[in-house]
């Protein structure tokens, strides 16, 4: 675990793998929960790292941070949220090519796997889903899209990603969805949190 | 209160780019939604704090050309922030003191002279429906009330009217016998005060010393989201980053060298090496910083 200040009231606390940011996030937040470090304004996990910003005292909270032992949580933790799915995105092709398999099998591959939401950003409730570490990691676009349609369904890096509005994106889009991702008059407004399990539901017609 | 009359005001100028803003959506940035919120926040308490209100009340946020309303109530109105000719029906009124505001009676900011953002405030505030708990308007993510338009009629709040919301974090909050609005207009850079960031070891060369020997002009494509630097570009490992968290004031280095310095509506998360951090008493000054103008930066010292 290594302490990056990030200016006067930030502490970027960086790990070595996802599953200990996960392990970390889950800690700090069980700890909030009971009253420690009541100064803290957001807790922004992400793929190596937590930004915990709002600190008053970054000496003493890192040792406090260190003296945890942050064991990698069992995936259990999450809700299990179905994400139906139509695998009918213009980059299959290129996604087949990079994981060296028809692009028909592209659909049956993703859907597959286990994804779980490490972070969001990027935009409101803009899920970063991981699942294809493990060898179906993806390169993005050499040039991002200018407009995606709203639920569009990406792949970039060990992520699955879904749009949540029409936005530019520079993500392999292999699908699309009708989920609402972002809803602020709903309650949670996003439909992926951090820690949630994804399973994606093929129903490409 | 004369009676009958109708708790709003009409906006007869909409300005360049007029927002409400309050003190913004601390607490979701794990879920993607960006802090946002007035960019001067002690100029956004001040407005707050002269006529009365509550200082995380929704208020007016303009850009460089002002705004124009006008009263359909008797109310209590502040202008505070850049500096700007203030008139009430093309009689010269005062920013930073009330103003008192008679039914009928048109409100104009000017082009500001100095700054970028004057803060209007009216007694009981903006009634405008929250999002995730703030009014405030984000322009990354279009969360929040549009900007303002010729005609819009935007209610009125009142005074006694609390919604239980908790306040916001107050900053330093000036007495209301320093209400000097944000004036640029002296010779020489605006001198940011920074703070190592958290990737200032991807700086080669010099590293941080480059940056408080260099000097920066902002440029126009600057927005509520960032200001964008452009000088000497800073020398910075070649490579790439994964995504972390962003924090207000984060001046990122891009592959070329230029710098990024993030305001209110930044992105939750970013790909490029934060290398410093403003601290956030200079936040507002960065919130005032007109295009082409420019920004030399000093490192803080125990002082500071």
């Amino acid at each position: 675990m290594r302490f990056r200040p990030a200016g006067p009231g930030a502490l970027l606390v960086e790990v070595d793998s996802l599953a200990q940011v996960r392990a970390l996030h889950a800690r700090i937040e069980r700890e909030r929960a009971s009253g420690w470090a009541p100064g803290l304004v957001d807790v922004i996990p992400a793929a190596r790292t937590v930004l915990l910003d709002g600190v008053a005292d970054r000496t003493a909270l890192a040792a406090d941070l260190r003296s945890w032992s942050i064991e990698p949580s069992p995936p259990a933790a999450g809700q299990v949220v179905e994400i139906a799915c139509r695998y009918d995105g213009p980059d299959l092709r290129d996604v087949a090519r990079q994981w060296g398999v028809p692009p028909e099998r592209v659909a049956d591959i993703h859907s597959r796997l286990s994804h779980e939401v490490a972070f969001c950003g990027f935009a409101p409730g803009f899920p970063y889903i991981a699942g294809l570490g493990g060898g179906h990691e993806v390169t993005r676009r050499d040039r991002p899209r200018p407009a995606l349609p709203a639920g569009s369904v990406g792949l970039g890096d060990e992520y699955t990603g879904i749009y949540p509005r029409n936005s530019p994106g520079g993500w392999q889009i292999i699908g699309h969805t009708d989920a609402v991702m972002w809803d602020p008059g709903r309650e949670p407004a996003a439909l992926l949190r951090p820690g949630d399990r994804v399973r994606f539901v093929n129903v490409t017609p | 209160m004369t009676g009958g009359s109708e708790q709003v005001i009409r906006v007869r100028r909409a300005g360049a780019l007029t927002t409400v803003q309050d003190c913004g959506r601390p607490g979701y940035a794990h879920l993607g939604v960006p802090r946002s919120g007035a960019l001067d926040a002690p100029a956004h308490h001040l407005a707050n704090r002269l006529v009365g209100n509550p200082p995380d009340t929704p208020v007016l946020e303009t850009t460089l050309t002002g705004v124009a309303v006008s009263a359909e109530c008797d109310v209590i109105a502040a202008v505070t922030g850049a500096l700007a000719p203030v008139r009430i029906d093309g009689e010269h009124a005062r920013m930073g003191a009330p103003i008192r505001l008679r039914r009928g009676q048109l409100l104009e900011i000017r082009s500001a002279t100095s700054g970028v953002r004057s803060y209007l405030a009216f007694s009981g505030g903006l009634a405008v429906p929250r999002v995730l708990g703030s009014a405030s308007a984000d322009l990354l993510s279009g969360m929040g009330p549009a900007r303002l338009a010729n005609g819009d009629v935007l209610q009125l709040g009142r005074l006694d009217g609390t919604d239980g919301r908790d306040g916001c974090a107050l900053g330093q909050l000036p007495a209301c016998g320093e209400a000097a609005p944000a004036d640029d207009s002296g010779q020489g850079p605006r001198q940011l005060v920074i703070h190592p960031g958290p990737r200032f070891d991807w700086l080669v060369g010099r590293g941080l010393a480059a940056l408080e020997e260099g000097q920066w002009t902002v440029s126009p494509d600057s927005n509520r989201v960032a200001l964008r630097l452009a000088g000497q570009p800073v020398r910075r490992r070649r490579g790439e980053l994964a995504s972390e968290g962003l924090v207000s004031g984060a001046i990122q280095a891009l592959p070329d060298g230029h710098l990024v310095l993030f305001l209110a509506d930044h992105p939750t998360t970013g790909g490029y090496p934060v290398i410093a951090v403003v601290d956030p008493a200079s936040l507002p000054a960065c919130a005032q910083a007109r295009p082409g103008s420019k920004i030399s930066f000093r490192l803080a010292s125990s002082r500071d």
